[in-house]
């Protein structure tokens, strides 16, 4: 009898030991930061082309996950040739002092079934806020795709200043979107 | 005795006249302007404007294919009276034209047409950056072409009026 609740407790056990798994390897390829603002009411789709996203993010155990992404900013594309060359600029984004975007987070909390919210510490133009970025996680064999959006207030950090700091034309909250994909590694 | 144009087209004419030169002027000026807040309300403006004028050119086809406008006056010669109808029609294309080629050129280079920035225009055409830059090309020589047109047009009323002194433009103008 022992031995065969020992052999049950492993049949039970072992499935679950298989889905364990640590998804750490980034698909840059199949991943993608991008953005919507709005513009007299128009919406304005944009997107950064380079950035690059370490995670660590095991199911069985979201507490104990982390994700670190760095935003080339002047990689940006902000919906014209004109706009990318702005938004790059002093006013925007400043790339030249600030290249890069970066979201740290500082803890993952299981929100309901594959939904989660990522608290973290977001930095742009020199400026550090706390956001929490809910996120959905859904796994196909060996493959998980994390996606999730939040709203950015451009007048938090700075972005758009003198002439664009009013909302007017160019509206304060900015949708940013993202989907990560990635493979799980040892 | 002069037979009028219906208040209705006189209206519409003189409204449209003042839109277009209006829109034409702006279209103009805004191109050139480098990238500023200014520069996107102008742009917004322009392109609201422009749907408007769409709408007031359908209404005014309506009004004009529901009520005959007076005939041309026997005095003018056969091809005068040809030239008038064909440059009454090239004005009518344009106006058609014109803001079609500005919204699909809108929609290629990804800014939605939002009439009054409430009213969604849908795109017809996807975001595509080389065929966002012809239809501006496109979009830039009809309006070129329409102020050629315009030239003539107005040069022919007054033409009509002061050398010969009939009541072409006359009958465009409120009754005493």
């Amino acid at each position: 009898m022992k031995r065969f609740l020992f052999a049950l407790a492993l049949a039970a056990g072992l499935p679950l030991a298989a889905q364990a798994a640590n998804f750490n390897q980034v698909q840059n390829d199949k991943s993608a930061i991008a953005f919507t603002y709005q513009q007299m009411g128009v919406k304005v789709d944009g997107k950064f082309r380079k950035f690059a996203a370490k995670l660590n993010f095991d199911p069985a155990k979201p507490a104990d996950a982390n994700a670190t992404f760095d935003v080339d900013l002047a990689s940006v594309d902000a919906g014209a040739p004109e706009a990318d060359d702005e938004v790059a600029g002093k006013p925007w984004f400043n790339t030249k002092a600030f290249p890069t975007a970066q979201f740290v987070s500082t803890g993952v909390k299981a929100v309901g079934a594959n939904r989660y919210d990522v608290t973290g510490k977001l930095t742009i133009k020199g400026k550090t806020q706390e956001i929490v970025v809910p996120a959905t996680f859904n796994a196909q064999g060996t493959t998980g795709v994390f996606d999730g959006s939040f709203t950015l207030r451009r007048g938090d950090f700075a972005i758009g200043e003198g002439t664009w700091a009013k909302f007017d034309i160019v509206a304060n909250d900015v949708l940013v979107k993202f989907r990560i994909t990635a493979t799980y590694g040892k | 005795m002069t037979i009028h144009y219906t208040r209705t087209a006189k209206s519409l004419h003189w409204l449209m006249a003042v839109l277009l030169i209006g829109l034409l002027a702006l279209g103009f000026y805004m191109q050139d302007l480098p990238l500023s807040p200014e520069k996107l309300k102008l742009y917004s403006w322009h392109k609201w404007a422009g749907v408007t004028a769409f709408l007031l050119v359908v209404i005014r086809l309506s009004w004009r294919i529901a009520n005959r406008p007076p005939a041309l006056p026997e005095s003018m010669p056969r091809l005068m009276q040809w030239a008038a109808h064909a440059g009454h029609f090239a004005l009518y294309a344009l106006m058609i034209a014109i803001p079609l080629s500005g919204w699909l050129m809108s929609s290629a280079k990804g800014f939605q047409t939002v009439w009054f920035g409430v009213l969604p225009i849908p795109d017809l055409l996807d975001k595509n950056r080389e065929l966002g830059e012809l239809l501006a090309g496109v979009h830039k020589a009809l309006n070129l072409l329409f102020v050629a047109v315009l030239l003539g047009h107005v040069g022919a009323a007054l033409k009509h009026h002061f050398i010969d002194k009939d009541d072409i433009l006359a009958r465009m103008l409120p009754k005493h």
